[in-house]
C-alpha cells in the first residue's frame, strides 16, 4: 500500500467519527438538536430576566441581601412566576403524566386522552365533511359557485366566537360532552380538506381524462379509478394541517365549558389561578400531541404511497 | 383536392382483405374553435375515407388538424359541420362501442398502476373477469415484448417501453381500429425507428386499421399504406398518397429509389399546401 492511498478521500470518508458527522449534518438530527438547544437557553435566559423583577422585590421586602447567582436561582424556581423556566415545566409534566393515577382530575394523561377523542372524533367528522364538499364541488357547477363563498367565509369568523354559540346551543338542545366539542373541531377541519380536496380532484390531466373517455367509462369508475388515487397525496398533505387544528379546536372548545377536563380546562384553570407552571405544561403536552399525530398522517401517508408505487 | 379515393387497390402492400369495409367515413367535415381572439378554423372541408385493414396517416406541419382529424374520429371533438361515421355508426356511438383503441402522444399510464394493472384498466371498466383479464394482459405484453414488466410501475420503464405498454393497453380489449396520435414524437430516434419495426409487424399479425397521426416523412412511408397530406390554416387534406412497398420492408427499405420517390413526394405535398410558408 502506498502512503498516498492512505489519504484518498474514500478512506477518509469512510472514517467511523468523520461518517458519524458526516451522517449528522446531512440529516435532520443535527440541525434539530442545535435549534432545539438554541430555544431552551433562551427561554432559561428569558425565564431569568422576566422573573427578576418580582424576586428582588421578595428580597427587598424581607430585607434580605442576595448575590446574583442565588437572584439567578431563585428566579429559576419560583412557584408561580411569570415565566416558568424548562426543567420546572417537565418536572410539572413527569408529576401529572407519569406520578398521578390516569384516572385522577390532576392527571395530564387524563386531559390528554379526553381532548385527544373529541380532536379524533372532531378530525374524522372534519375530513369526511371535507371529501363529501369537495366530491360535489367537482361534479356540479352550481355547487362549485354555491358553496365556495360559504366554505370559504365559515373560516373568516373567528372560531372564539363561534366556539361558545355551538357550546351553548348544542346543550340547550341536549347535546353535551364530546360531540360540541367535535363539532368545533370539524368546523375548523374540513376547510383544508375541502380545499384540497377539490384540487386534487381536479389534479389528473386532460389526457388521462381524455383517456377514460375512450374506454366510455362511467363517472363512477372516472372517480375511484383515475380522481380519487390522483388525490391521495393532496388528501394527506391536507389532513396533516386539519389534524393540528382539530386539536386546537378541541383546546377551544374546552374554554366555554367552564374548564371541567381537557387540556383547554387545564389551561384556563391554569390561567384563573396564576399556575403559570401548570399552563405551560398543558401547552407543552398539546404541542407534543399534535406533533405525534401529524407525524402519524405522515406515516400513513408513506405507506399509502408506498403501496401505490409513487414513493420512489 | 382530393376526396375518399378508392383505397381498395392499394391492398397488395399487406394480406389484408381488399376492398375492406369503410371503418372511417368523413364527408365535408369542418370544426372551427371559438376563441377569443377570434374563430379559428382547425379543420376545413374534410373528406375521407378509411377502410379495414389499412394503415393511413396523417401528415402535416403543427396547427393542420391533424390531431383535430383523430380526436374527432375518436368523439373527443365534435365537428361544427358535415357528418363522420365509424362503423357505419356516428363517432359517439362508435365510442360508446368502445370501437377504437387510443395511443396519445405521452404514454399517460397511471403511475399508481403497475404496469398489468395499466393496461388491464379498459378491461377492468368493461367488466371482464379476474381471469380474463389476466389472460389479455399477459398476451398483450408479449405482443409488445414487454413480457415479465407486469409488476413495474410506470416510472421504472423508459420512456420506449412505457409507450409500448400504452399500446398493449389500447390493444388490450381486441378493438378493430387504434387510432395513434404522434405515439413516437417524444421518443429519441434509435427507440421510434426500433418501435416503428414493431409497429408495422404488430399491425401485419393483428389485421388492425390504424389512423396514425405524424409530422415525420420517413415515418410516415415507412409505416403506411396510404398517407395523408394536410395542410394549414384552415386544416384541410391536401393531397392522399398511396403507399405501395412491401410487406416485410425493413428500415433499410429507407434507401431504396422506391422509398425516396414517395418520400419526394409527400414533401413536395407539404410544399405545395403552403406548409413551409412560415418556416
Amino acid at each position: 500500500m502506498t502512503a498516498g492511498a492512505d489519504y484518498s478521500p474514500e478512506i477518509a470518508a469512510s472514517h467511523p467519527v468523520r461518517r458519524f458527522f458526516d451522517w449528522a449534518w446531512s440529516g435532520t438530527v443535527l440541525p434539530v438538536l442545535v435549534v432545539s438547544a438554541a430555544i431552551v437557553a433562551i427561554w432559561y435566559l428569558a425565564a431569568i430576566w422576566m422573573n427578576a423583577p418580582f424576586q428582588r422585590d421578595l428580597f427587598t421586602r424581607a430585607d434580605t441581601a442576595y448575590s446574583t447567582s442565588e437572584l439567578v436561582r431563585a428566579t429559576l424556581s419560583q412557584e408561580r412566576p411569570v415565566l416558568p423556566a424548562p426543567h420546572q415545566v417537565l418536572q410539572e409534566i413527569d408529576k401529572t403524566v407519569f406520578r398521578t393515577k390516569v384516572t385522577s382530575k390532576r392527571s395530564l394523561v387524563h386531559h390528554a386522552t379526553i381532548t385527544l377523542s373529541s380532536t379524533l372524533l372532531g378530525f374524522l367528522m372534519g375530513t369526511a365533511l371535507g371529501i363529501a364538499l369537495s366530491v360535489g364541488i367537482i361534479h356540479s357547477r352550481a355547487l362549485d359557485r354555491s358553496l365556495m363563498p360559504w366554505i370559504i367565509t365559515s373560516q373568516t369568523i373567528p372560531i372564539l366566537a363561534v366556539a361558545p354559540m355551538i357550546i351553548v346551543v348544542l346543550n340547550a338542545v341536549g347535546i353535551s360532552g364530546l360531540l360540541p366539542k367535535a363539532i368545533i373541531s370539524a368546523y375548523l377541519s374540513f376547510f383544508p380538506v375541502a380545499v384540497g380536496m377539490v384540487k386534487g380532484l381536479r389534479s389528473p390531466d386532460l389526457m388521462h381524462l381524455d383517456l377514460m373517455r375512450t374506454y366510455n367509462a362511467s363517472p363512477a369508475q372516472v372517480f375511484w379509478k383515475l380522481r380519487w388515487p390522483s388525490a391521495l397525496p393532496f388528501l394527506f398533505a391536507s389532513m396533516k394541517v386539519a389534524i393540528a387544528i382539530s386539536l386546537v379546536g378541541a383546546i377551544i372548545g374546552e374554554l366555554p365549558t367552564g374548564a371541567v377536563a381537557g387540556l383547554g380546562a387545564r389551561l384556563l384553570a391554569g390561567s384563573y389561578y396564576g399556575q403559570t407552571i401548570q399552563i405551560w405544561s398543558a401547552l407543552l403536552v398539546a404541542a407534543l400531541l399534535a406533533a405525534v399525530l401529524v407525524g402519524l398522517i405522515g406515516i400513513a401517508n408513506r405507506i399509502v404511497l408506498r403501496r401505490m408505487g409513487m414513493a420512489q | 383536392m382530393l376526396n375518399s379515393v378508392d383505397a381498395g387497390n392499394d391492398r397488395s402492400a399487406v394480406g389484408n382483405d381488399a376492398g375492406g369495409a369503410a371503418v372511417i367515413e368523413a364527408n365535408g367535415l369542418s370544426l372551427t374553435f371559438h376563441t377569443n381572439d377570434g374563430p379559428v378554423h382547425a379543420l376545413s372541408e374534410i373528406d375521407l375515407d378509411i377502410r379495414r385493414g389499412e394503415f393511413v396517416s396523417l401528415i402535416g406541419p403543427s396547427g393542420c388538424g391533424k390531431t383535430t382529424l383523430l380526436r374527432v374520429i375518436a368523439d373527443l371533438e365534435q365537428p361544427t359541420e358535415g357528418s363522420i361515421l365509424v362503423n357505419g355508426v356516428s363517432a359517439e356511438q362508435a365510442r360508446l362501442n368502445r370501437a377504437y383503441g387510443y395511443v396519445f402522444q405521452a404514454a399517460a399510464l397511471y403511475p399508481w398502476r403497475t404496469i398489468a394493472a395499466n393496461v388491464a384498466l379498459p378491461l377492468e371498466i368493461m367488466g371482464l373477469s379476474k381471469s380474463e383479464q389476466a389472460a389479455r394482459v399477459e398476451k398483450n405484453l408479449e405482443l409488445v415484448n414487454l413480457t415479465g414488466f407486469d409488476r413495474k410501475f410506470p416510472w421504472q420503464l423508459s420512456g420506449g417501453m412505457q409507450q409500448r405498454a400504452s399500446i398493449a393497453r389500447a390493444l388490450s380489449f381486441d378493438p378493430d381500429l387504434l387510432l395513434m396520435d404522434e405515439p413516437f414524437g417524444a421518443l429519441d430516434e434509435i427507440v421510434r425507428d426500433h418501435l416503428n419495426e414493431q409497429l408495422l409487424q404488430l399491425w401485419a399479425k393483428t389485421n388492425k386499421t390504424i389512423v396514425f397521426v405524424t409530422h415525420s416523412i420517413p415515418e410516415a412511408v415507412f409505416l403506411s399504406s396510404r398517407i395523408v397530406v394536410m395542410s394549414p390554416r384552415p386544416g384541410r387534406v391536401h393531397d392522399v398518397i398511396d403507399c405501395n412497398l412491401p410487406a416485410d420492408r425493413r428500415l433499410d427499405i429507407r434507401e431504396t429509389p422506391e422509398f425516396l420517390d414517395i418520400a419526394h413526394r409527400v414533401r413536395e405535398g407539404l410544399r405545395a399546401g403552403h406548409s413551409y410558408d412560415d418556416v
